[in-house]
């Protein structure tokens, strides 16, 4: 199966820095890809040459199996790439509905179609199964963590996106709530959509992902599938770039 | 009432499709006791004050009196209800009062001095305001200066200016009878009522067709009770008013009747209407509420915050202008204290005494209106019991002091709730 997004040979400097070294990376429709990797490894900056926010150096993007520039964040949304942010970029003073149609609004000639929205809303949270918020015109500030995380991944689904990345979106989150949202992270997958989700925390990779991708200072040690390696594999990954026959060749890393 | 019960956690959110009144009476509670008080102190205010000064002045509760507060607090109202746009995305305009001045000046030159007509002095004084406030939107959003600090410098600078307009310091007198009838003259009473109708049926009109289409799509709708209600509550409110504003409040009728509602309320509702209509109805309203929420996830959202910045300070200016029509109108003059001392602190008073953030993201054009009553209210009655000037201060501080406080301490409480 070919994947739905990869990467092919990224290369990016922050001037002397360079802080991803020939990076490839794949995520498949209908399967969630957990990218692991210690602080400083390059998770977000992956993430983010993804997104259109760092532009990249050197290297392709293929999605879909053609090749694709993505210049900005427009491009990416165009393509259907849509990235949840670890601080969610939710405002407080505005509902579930505004917030999930938020520089996007529909509109009949002047006015806001507020009914259209909040229909599309509601049928968004229902097609997830959300049913942990009372109200969609409640406040975002009256949510819980573990909601707030579900309206912005919702609010990222709603534009029949087909790329789904995730921050750390259970780092802030207790047991319950992080159960909820991995749940839904499954969702996403089963509905068919190619999830990326960076996590710290091995549990949360193992009760979700199909395949782990595991960066190492820049460079991308392993892209596995779950069933095959053991949680010791994986942390040896994160920690030293290689386990056993997996990982960086001796001589990869200078 | 509605037999689905929420489970806590569980209910849909599709599961209350028609909420009765007791319900929204509930959630309403359950606002106001997250911190969300929205207008409620001010109502309470406006209640509380009203009943002591009737209590200690019965010449408060007279017609004559009554009709005053309208066109004592239409000025510093206008100019509040453009403060809360800039209020709303957490900014603060210090120069309102003075902008207000300085286009009141532009208005009595223009028909005083060059002996235009009244249109091209109110187009005049508009421009100029919009003019005020793209210069001073610019500055705070593309150079980055503090709003506090840019606007009190044009707080002094268009001190200066209204001088340089009136010629250091003469008084220029306005003549015009359109532009004095505003804050002057009446409505004839039978118009009086027909404005009052037709506010009132389109209320309920607007309200009932919104919940039919609500209904008709399978969307959580006001109840008719809860409609009912609303609409009977404005149906009597302003039923009232209409009956004492159409009162004799002449000492000698014969000589000359003066009844009516003051042609500045229209004026205001207008302007009610228009703002409350951009801000909660179009994608324009929708982006300011979001740049005063979170600037940031705004600008991810794809919204030009640096443009939505300086709009809020155009509306604001221009707001500003109407307001110094006004005041030129009430005293058919314009001299170099229009617009200054207390005018911009009663109307950061108003909006915030209304129910408008200090902090940005939460507020309304009503608020202004609200807020505008409380201070005119508190004008006029000190006025009555002879205080002088020095308590009337006193008293307005410390009413400003309280309503930050009850907007700080809301807003702890709110976040306090938004943790639970």
């Amino acid at each position: 199966m070919t994947p739905l997004l990869e990467a092919r040979g990224i290369d990016k400097s922050f001037g002397p820095v360079k802080v991803l070294h020939d990076v490839t990376f794949s995520a498949h429709a209908g399967e969630v890809t957990a990218l692991v990797g210690d602080n400083g490894a390059g998770k977000s900056t992956l993430v983010k040459c993804i997104g259109g926010i760092h532009p990249i150096d050197n290297g392709e993007l293929v999605f879909d199996g053609r090749p694709v520039q993505v210049n900005g964040p427009r491009d990416a949304g165009e393509l259907g790439i849509e990235i949840v942010y670890q601080d969610l970029a939710l405002c407080d003073n505005l509902d579930i509905v505004q917030n999930m149609f938020l520089g996007r609004e529909r509109r009949r000639g002047l006015v806001l179609d507020e009914d259209t929205m909040e229909e599309l809303a509601e049928q968004t949270l229902n097609s997830l199964s959300v049913r942990t918020v009372k109200s969609i015109r409640q406040q975002v500030s009256s949510l819980s963590g573990g909601q707030r995380q579900t309206v912005a991944i919702a609010k990222a689904v709603l534009w029949d996106s087909k790329v789904v990345i995730l921050d750390e979106p259970t780092a802030a989150l207790g047991v319950a709530q992080t159960a909820q949202v991995l749940e839904l992270v499954r969702r996403l997958a089963d509905n068919g959509l190619a999830v990326v989700l960076i996590s710290h925390n091995m549990n949360d990779v193992f009760a979700v992902s199909d395949r782990i991708a595991a960066l190492y200072l820049g460079r991308m040690a392993a892209q596995v599938r779950t069933a095959d390696v053991t949680h010791a594999q994986v942390v040896e990954l994160i920690t030293s770039g290689r386990s056993g026959d997996l990982g960086l060749k001796n001589g990869a890393v200078a | 009432m509605s037999k689905v019960k929420e489970l806590p956690g569980e209910a849909v959110a599709t599961a209350v499709r028609s909420p009765s009144i007791a319900h929204s009476a509930r959630a309403y509670t359950e606002r106001v006791r997250a911190g969300d008080m929205g207008a409620l102190p001010a109502v309470l205010g406006l209640l509380v004050l009203c009943t002591a000064f009737a209590l200690a002045r019965p010449a408060f509760l007279t017609a004559i009196n009554f009709a005053n507060l309208f066109t004592q607090g239409a000025a510093i109202t206008v100019i509040a209800m453009g403060l809360v746009f800039v209020l709303l995305i957490g900014e603060i305009d210090l120069s309102a009062g003075f902008t207000s001045g300085v286009c009141a000046a532009v208005l009595a030159v223009t028909l005083t001095n060059m002996g235009l007509p009244w249109y091209v002095g109110v187009l005049a004084a508009i421009v100029t305001g919009a003019v005020i406030g793209t210069v001073l939107g610019a500055i705070v959003a593309k150079v980055g200066i503090p709003s506090f600090v840019v606007t009190l410098a044009a707080f002094l600078a268009f001190q200066g200016l209204v001088l340089v307009l009136v010629n250091e310091g003469t008084n220029i007198s306005i003549n015009d009878p359109v532009i004095k009838a505003v804050a002057q003259r009446n409505l004839p009473p039978a118009l009086g009522w027909a404005l009052y109708a037709a506010c009132v049926l389109a209320y309920a009109g607007l309200q009932v067709v919104r919940a039919r289409k609500r209904a008709a799509r399978g969307l959580v709708a006001d109840p008719p009770s809860l409609i009912a209600t609303r609409v009977g509550a404005l149906a009597v409110l302003a039923g009232g008013a209409v009956y004492a504003l159409n009162l004799e409040r002449s000492f000698n009728p014969a000589f000359a009747s003066l009844k009516g509602v003051p042609i500045v309320v229209p004026v205001i509702l207008a302007l009610l209407v228009v703002w409350t209509f951009v801000l909660r109805r179009t994608a324009f309203g929708r982006h300011v509420y979001a740049v005063g929420g979170n600037a940031e996830a705004a600008r991810r959202a794809g919204i030009a915050v640096d443009r939505i910045r300086v709009s809020a300070f155009v509306i604001c200016s221009a707001m500003a202008a109407v307001g110094g029509i006004v005041a030129a109108s009430r005293a058919s003059s314009v001299d170099p204290n229009t617009g200054g001392s207390s005018v911009l602190l009663y109307a950061v008073g108003a909006a915030v005494i209304g129910g408008t953030s200090l902090f940005g993201g939460k507020g309304r054009v009503l608020d202004a209106v609200l807020g505008g009553a409380v201070i005119a209210v508190i004008d006029n009655g000190m006025a009555l019991m002879q205080y002088g000037s020095s308590v009337k201060y006193l008293v307005t501080g410390f009413v400003l002091l309280l309503a930050a406080g009850v907007d700080a301490l809301a807003r702890k409480r709110a976040a306090a709730a938004g943790l639970r």
